[in-house]
This record gives structure tokens, C-alpha cells and sequence, in this order.
């Protein structure tokens, strides 16, 4: 071909990217997760919703619709909790964005000003499958910013994003405590200071929406992260309190009750120790990542974890966590994989990275589950995806082929 | 733990024959036997063959593994287990550092490593230099001192290897390099003066020879090829230049990590060198592992390199040991060279296949328990066995907290995390 045609070749195919968001995909089996798995299954996308999801029989492909086949379709997955887009694979000063060291409490740190969509490692996880990441400002300050919701694929974050406050990050333990890179800051020191300041900074919020009321009255002196923390008093938005002993999850379930706001728990790897009280206190849970390195706060981490919380009923989600050092992002589909040894059961292990990461993440009326009217989002494996030797084979974000590579 | 729940069974009893029967057998070495009858007396293999080729004698234990899985006990060729630690930060090389001497046997890792499945390591130093010391090779058999644990040679000494390093992991402030030709430099200095103390301790007589010392006497046997080098390596052009100082000084060479590895294949492959390979979940972490090729073990196993797989834990955790060997599957790999890769192709690269990596007559009855495929994620590792002796047993409730994790189990595991991450 030559340079000529293959750039023509080329923007047609960006054209048709761009504009066409109607596929049809045919399974081996596909898993709807909300129903029952379909033998000989397709999944109707048009204009980037999916409209039809059956078996092949009964769901009639137009004419002209791309089809895509593999063996196992599932819902795209989502990653309940990472740093990707923030903390780039670099690992180096000038891509690490994920945690400012020059305070310990700044919720008005958005993630959407942050978020690198074409960070190779959005590329990475969207070519296993995972189409929704919840991702942002990292564990290790009291609070250290905001989070974000986007999807694994678009040039900008505008194109990415489909929830761009979704929650405010906070940290209790020895993760908050001040390290070495702290710039010569002395709090908080202990995990009791930790606690003491972001409640300090919870009542000072209060004291901030009681005098100037809801929204932007034009008033000077204008806050913009005791706004932020605003939205948690006002319920809009969860705490996202990563957490890992089981005091320190106490902790978090304690100011949870006493600003009646709304908590999600991050990590946990102590969790297993106070289930009931996490349960009352109707708190669900974004367990850190089965191989997340065992020691320090998580050296208690149990890969049975999961099965326990699914036991007692406390809803959870998959993880890929965050890493300082190598492998810089784990990978959804590999944590929820682990736990087929530990207690759970397929089905149990994909519903936790589709449909119950989305009801946990509030967007389960987009993603999560294969249904009509929600986002044409699917995930293409040749085999059972949890099985180390299957390869993802595609991932399709709204009716878009995203990814084609076999991974 | 493990020793607690064994000390009823026969195979304490050293004389005793047990004959493990009905499991599928995949000895490495040969075949997979479905099946089949591995039979140990005295803490070796005494025969390992199908249901009626192996005549089980009279009185035998027998042991019915009936829809299990037995395969080698893995071999790890690159561990941090045990709170290893190597030279300070007084000299970028430290040949004269044993590990030996940092090693905590009853460090928590060392039982990851046996709920794993692991039965021999390499306990390595870590990368912060060029050279940080003496590795030692271990079983992982019960014992309270690491000279219970050590490899022994035919005297009675130590076997370990020597930990170089290259790229930027191993570069700093002075005296570290703060180059690559600067690493290089310093390392080639170091081999030229020992190859001249060696020469003078060697010619001289009485008073004339040089007073001992401890590091050129460790990098002679580098250089007599008695003490393997495992050289940390990531980029192409750090891969090559361990091949020129091995090119140079002759040194028996084992390339570590090597993540760019499928660059530089045929160059491997055209100096004979083994390679030990680990895999991560992404790539990058540093600037060294971007190019990370989870492809990496079937190119080089196309190009006739022998590839082993090693944790590096806490790089990984030695519990998922055998998810190594699946995902390079996964990218390619015969299914027959990734079981090398995490036990026989190891034992080769430590200089122990003679004892250890495969299950063969005469050699040690270290192996491993499986529920299932031992690719698939479904599968657990169910036993591990050394010398004949169980030192893991999911079906033992302590031993199954290592394994699963739970509160107390793995505690104090945080030694290696006070060496810091940034240098494994």
C-alpha cells in the first residue's frame, strides 16, 4: 500500500470509528451477569447502547453491522479503584500525579485536572477487557483529593470521563502518618492526629455550609476544598477511606456515624476482623487487590477476604490498587481470579467486577451488566477469562472496538 | 506447623518406604504418567514410573493420590525471602557480604514459599549495587538455623552465587557510578585486581604473599567459575554489557530479571547463557522494566535459550509461584518449557539438577501436591515435600493461614520492606 492509500485507509477508519458506534457480538457463551449465561449468545450494540441480548436464534443482526466473535462476551469490566491515568508506568517525578505532598488535607484536588487518557497503562488494562476505572487521587494523605470515574478509552479526559467527582479520597492509619517525603511537615504524626484533623476539617465544612448554604451565592471567600467536603456532609459524594487495620477501620466507621455521611471503605485488609460492624454500619467495601504485597498495615491480608464479605453480606468490589514500584498498576481480572481458590465461585467473581463494582460505584444504570439501554461496553475472551492461559481478545466501549489486541 | 502435623507419618521414619499412587505424575524430566506410582525410601526417589512398572515392595506406605497432580517441587531462582540482606552503602561492591550471614529462617516468607510449593531458592542480596554480595542457595526443609537450610557442597560448605547488578537501580552518589560506563568500569577493576591477587598469592611464598582477603577470595571464585554470577539486568544494552564482562572474565553467568530480554534474544542465545525471567502484571514501575514483554519466554525459548522463572519476592508473592509458568503460556510458551522453567531449568542454572528439578531415580523426593492442572487458576497447591519429608499441608490449619493469609499468620513479614522497595 502505498504512503498515500494508507493514510486514506486510515482516516476512514478513524471516520468510522468515530461515527459508528453500532456491533453486534457473538458468543460462545455470553455472560449477561444480570441473567443467566447465553449459549451461542449475541450482544446488539447500536449507537453505542445495547439493544438486543440473546441467544443467536432470536436477536437479528442488521445489515452492515460489524460482528465480532469469540468464545466468552462478558459485561467490560470495571476496575473499582486505581491510580491509573495519574500515576504513570514511568514511575518517574514528572508523571506521578496521583498524591501532592504539601498538605495533608486538599479535597479540592480534581482528578479530571490530573487524568491522562492516553497513559499507556489506560491502554494496558482496556486490552484485558476493563472498559470503566475508578481512578484518582491515591491513598496517603488525610484527604488527598478527588476521584473520578472514566471510561478506558477517548483522547481527552472530557471524552473519558463519565463521573468526574465520584468520591473524595481519604487515608486513616500508618498510610496517613507523614513520611519522609513530606517536605518537613510534622502532622499528622500518629493515627490518632490523622483522625483529629479530618475531623477538624469535617466540622470546619460544616461550620462552611451552614453559613454560606448550598451552591455559589457570589459571597466572597469562597473555599473550594471545604467545598468539596461540602458535598460529603451533603451526602452527594462518599468518603473514600482506605483503611487497612481493623482500628483504624473502626475509625472510619466512628466518623462515618458521627457526620452522618456516606463512607466507602478502601483495602480492609483487616476487614475479615470486625464484619459485623462494618455490616451495621451499612458500609461497602473496595477490597485491596489479592496480590497487593503482604506486609506493613497489610501484612494481615487474606485472600479469602472477599468470600467473607460476600458471606456477611457486605456489598464489594475488585481492585487494582495502588502500587509505588513494580508492576505499577495490577490488573482486575487477575486480583478477582485469585479468589476462585479462596471461596468464590465464577459467577460471584464476575459479578464483583461488573455488576456489584457498578451498583458500588453508582453507575450501574450505565454499565456493569448486559441489558438494554445500557453502554455498549463488552469484554471478548477466548476462553473462561479468569484461567491464566485464556487471552483477552477485545474490548468494545460504546460500540467501539477499542482494543483487538490478544493479550 | 508443618513439622507438628507430619510426626505420626512414616515418612519421618528414614528407613521407610512411601509410595505416592494414583496421581498423575509429570516428572519433567519425561512424560507426563497418568496414574502413575513415585516411590521414596530414605528421603530420595527410589522409582517413578505407571501403575504396575513400579513394583511397590511389600510393606511400603502407601500414600493415595488419586486425582491429583505431582510435579517437581519448584525451583526460585531469585528470592528475598528470609530478610536477606547484603552490603551497606560503603561500597558499591561487596563481594566479601554473605547473605548467609542476614538470613532469618523463620522469617514468614520462607513459609509463603513452602505454601507455594517452592523447594529450593536462591536468596539473593538486593540491586542497590553493582556487586552486593554472596547469595545462598536453600531448601526449604524445616529447620531453625540457615545451616539447617543451606546447600551444602561436597566439604561441607556453603553454595550460593554472587549478586551483580546494572542499569539504574544500582547507581548513586559517590562512590556509587553515576554511569552506565562508570558501573562497567568499576566492576572490570575490581576482577583485574583479584585476577593479580590471585596471581601473587598464588607464585609467592611465606612472607610475600598478600594479606588475605576476604572479597578477592570471593571474586576468584567468580572467576573459577565456583560461584555463579546472577546479574540483574533489565535494558537491551545493560543485557549486552553483562555478556562482555562475562566475555571478558569468564565468569559463569545466570541474566536475572531481563526484561527486555526478547531485544536481545539471538545474542543471548549465541553466548550460551541462561536466562531467569519474572513477569509482572504491567509494565513500567521504572524506567528499566517499559518494555516488559510478557512474550519474552517463548521468544527466547524459540531462539534455544534456557528459561527459568523466579518470584523475586517480594516482587511476587511466592505463594503464586506457578501463575508464572501460566502466563507465559499465555504469551506463548510451550506448556513443557514453562514446567522447566519453574523447576528443572532452575535447578540447572543453581548447579543442582543432579538432586533436584526433576522427579528421576536417585534424585531428592522434593515435589509438590497439586489439586489440577497446575496452570490453571482453579488449582491449589495441596503438599509440599522435601527430602521425603512434608513441610506443607493445606489440610493443615496453620499451615492453610500461610496460605490463605490470616491475621498473625505472616506477621512479622515486613523485614524486606525495611530494605526498601526501590532495589530488588
Amino acid at each position: 500500500m502505498s504512503a498515500r492509500a494508507a493514510l486514506v485507509a486510515l482516516l476512514a477508519s478513524l471516520a468510522t470509528t468515530a461515527v459508528a458506534q453500532d456491533v453486534a457480538v457473538r458468543g460462545g457463551t455470553v455472560y449477561p451477569v444480570s441473567a443467566p449465561p447465553i449459549a451461542d449468545g449475541v450482544v446488539l450494540v447500536e449507537d453505542g447502547r445495547i439493544t438486543a441480548v440473546g441467544p443467536a436464534a432470536r436477536v437479528r443482526i442488521p445489515d452492515g453491522v460489524r460482528v465480532l466473535e469469540a468464545a466468552v462476551v462478558t459485561p467490560g469490566l470495571i476496575d473499582a479503584h486505581s491510580v491509573v491515568g495519574l500515576a504513570g508506568y514511568l514511575n518517574q517525578p514528572h508523571d506521578q500525579d496521583q498524591i501532592e505532598r504539601s498538605a495533608a488535607i486538599q479535597p479540592e484536588l480534581r482528578a479530571i485536572d490530573a487524568y491522562n487518557p492516553r497513559e499507556p497503562l489506560v491502554a494496558w488494562l482496556r486490552s484485558f477487557g476493563i472498559t470503566t476505572v475508578h481512578t484518582g487521587h491515591a491513598p496517603g494523605e488525610v484527604v488527598s483529593g478527588q476521584t473520578m470515574i472514566a471510561k478506558t478509552a477517548g483522547d481527552t479526559v472530557e471524552d473519558a470521563v463519565i463521573e468526574p467527582f465520584a468520591m473524595l479520597a481519604a487515608t486513616l492509619g500508618e498510610g496517613a502518618v507523614v513520611g519522609g517525603n513530606a517536605g518537613g511537615r510534622k502532622s499528622p504524626g500518629n493515627r490518632s492526629k490523622a483522625a483529629a484533623m479530618l475531623r477538624a476539617e469535617l466540622v470546619a465544612a460544616r461550620e462552611y455550609l451552614d453559613k454560606r448554604g448550598d451552591g455559589d451565592d457570589g459571597a466572597a471567600g469562597r473555599n473550594l476544598g471545604l467545598e468539596a467536603l461540602a458535598r460529603v456532609l451533603r451526602r452527594e459524594v462518599p468518603l473514600l477511606v482506605t483503611a487497612h487495620r481493623h482500628q483504624d477501620i473502626a475509625t472510619a466507621l466512628r466518623i462515618a456515624q458521627e457526620f452522618d455521611i456516606r463512607v466507602v471503605l478502601d483495602g480492609g485488609a483487616e476487614a475479615y476482623l470486625v464484619l459485623d460492624r462494618i455490616r451495621a454500619a451499612g458500609v461497602p467495601v473496595i477490597v485491596h487487590p489479592s496480590m497487593t504485597r503482604a506486609f506493613g498495615e497489610r501484612e494481615n491480608l487474606s485472600f479469602t477476604t472477599p468470600a467473607k464479605l460476600l458471606d456477611a453480606g457486605i456489598p464489594f468490589a475488585f481492585q487494582s490498587g495502588f502500587e509505588s514500584y513494580v508492576p505499577k498498576t495490577r490488573v482486575v481480572l487477575f486480583e478477582a481470579a485469585i479468589t476462585l481458590q479462596h471461596g468464590l465461585t465464577f459467577e460471584q467473581a464476575l459479578a464483583h467486577m461488573t455488576l456489584e463494582a457498578a451498583k458500588l460505584l453508582g453507575i450501574e444504570a450505565r454499565v456493569g451488566s448486559l441489558e438494554p439501554g445500557k453502554d455498549g461496553d463488552l469484554a471478548l475472551f477466548d476462553g473462561d477469562p479468569f484461567e491464566y492461559t485464556t487471552h483477552a481478545v477485545g474490548t468494545v466501549i460504546e460500540g467501539v472496538p477499542v482494543s483487538d489486541v490478544v493479550r | 506447623m508443618a513439622a507438628f502435623a507430619t510426626l505420626l507419618l512414616p515418612a519421618m521414619c528414614p528407613a521407610a518406604v512411601t509410595a505416592f499412587t494414583g496421581a498423575r505424575i509429570l516428572p519433567v524430566a519425561g512424560a507426563p504418567i497418568d496414574d502413575g506410582v513415585l516411590l521414596v525410601e530414605d528421603g530420595r526417589i527410589r522409582a517413578v514410573g505407571a501403575r504396575g512398572a513400579v513394583r511397590i515392595p511389600r510393606g511400603a506406605e502407601t500414600v493415595d493420590l488419586s486425582g491429583r497432580v505431582i510435579l517437581p517441587g519448584l525451583v526460585d531462582t531469585h528470592s528475598h525471602i528470609g530478610g536477606v540482606a547484603g552490603g551497606d552503602a560503603s561500597d558499591p561492591i561487596q563481594p566479601s557480604a554473605r547473605v548467609l550471614d542476614a538470613i532469618d529462617v523463620l522469617d514468614p516468607g520462607l513459609a509463603r514459599a513452602r505454601a507455594g510449593g517452592i523447594t529450593t531458592a536462591n536468596l539473593m542480596p538486593g540491586s542497590g549495587h553493582l556487586m552486593s554480595g554472596q547469595t545462598l542457595y536453600i531448601k526449604l526443609r524445616d529447620g531453625s538455623t540457615v545451616a539447617d537450610l543451606a546447600w551444602r557442597d561436597e566439604h561441607g560448605g556453603f553454595v550460593g552465587g554472587m549478586k551483580m547488578a546494572n542499569g539504574t537501580n544500582s547507581r548513586g552518589e559517590p562512590p556509587f557510578p553515576g554511569t552506565r560506563a562508570k558501573s562497567a568500569a568499576l566492576v572490570r577493576q575490581r576482577f583485574v585486581d583479584a585476577l593479580e591477587y590471585g596471581q601473587k598469592a598464588r607464585n609467592a611464598d611465606g612472607d610475600e604473599k598478600p594479606a588475605r582477603d576476604l572479597g578477592k577470595e570471593a571474586l576468584l571464585e567468580v572467576l573459577d567459575g565456583r560461584r555463579t554470577v546472577h546479574f540483574h539486568t533489565h535494558r537491551h544494552d545493560d543485557i549486552l554489557t553483562a555478556l562482555r564482562l562475562r566475555e571478558e572474565f569468564g565468569f559463569r553467568l545466570v541474566l536475572q530479571h531481563v526484561s527486555e530480554a526478547h531485544r536481545v534474544a539471538d545474542e543471548i542465545a549465541a553466548a550460551g547463557v541462561p536466562v531467569s525471567l519474572i513477569l509482572v502484571d504491567a509494565p513500567g514501575g521504572k524506567l528499566e522494566t517499559k518494555d516488559l514483554d510478557f512474550r519474552s519466554p517463548e521468544i527466547l525459548e524459540r531462539a534455544g535459550v534456557d528459561v527459568a522463572f523466579h518470584t523475586d519476592d517480594y516482587i511476587t508473592d511466592s505463594r503464586l509461584f506457578l501463575r508464572m509458568g501460566a502466563l507465559a503460556v499465555r504469551a506463548g510458551m510451550s506448556r513443557e518449557k514453562a514446567l522447566e522453567g519453574l523447576t528443572l531449568a532452575g535447578a540447572r542454572m543453581l548447579d543442582v539438577a543432579e538432586r533436584v528439578g526433576s522427579l528421576e531415580r536417585g534424585k531428592d523426593a522434593d515435589f509438590i501436591v497439586l489439586s489440577g492442572d497446575p496452570f490453571s487458576v482453579y488449582t491449589r497447591v495441596l503438599q509440599t515435600w522435601v527430602e521425603g519429608r512434608k513441610v506443607f499441608d493445606l489440610d493443615d490449619p496453620e499451615d492453610r493461614k500461610v496460605a490463605d493469609g490470616a491475621y498473625g499468620a505472616l506477621a512479622p513479614g515486613a523485614h524486606f520492606a525495611g530494605y526498601g522497595e526501590g532495589h530488588l
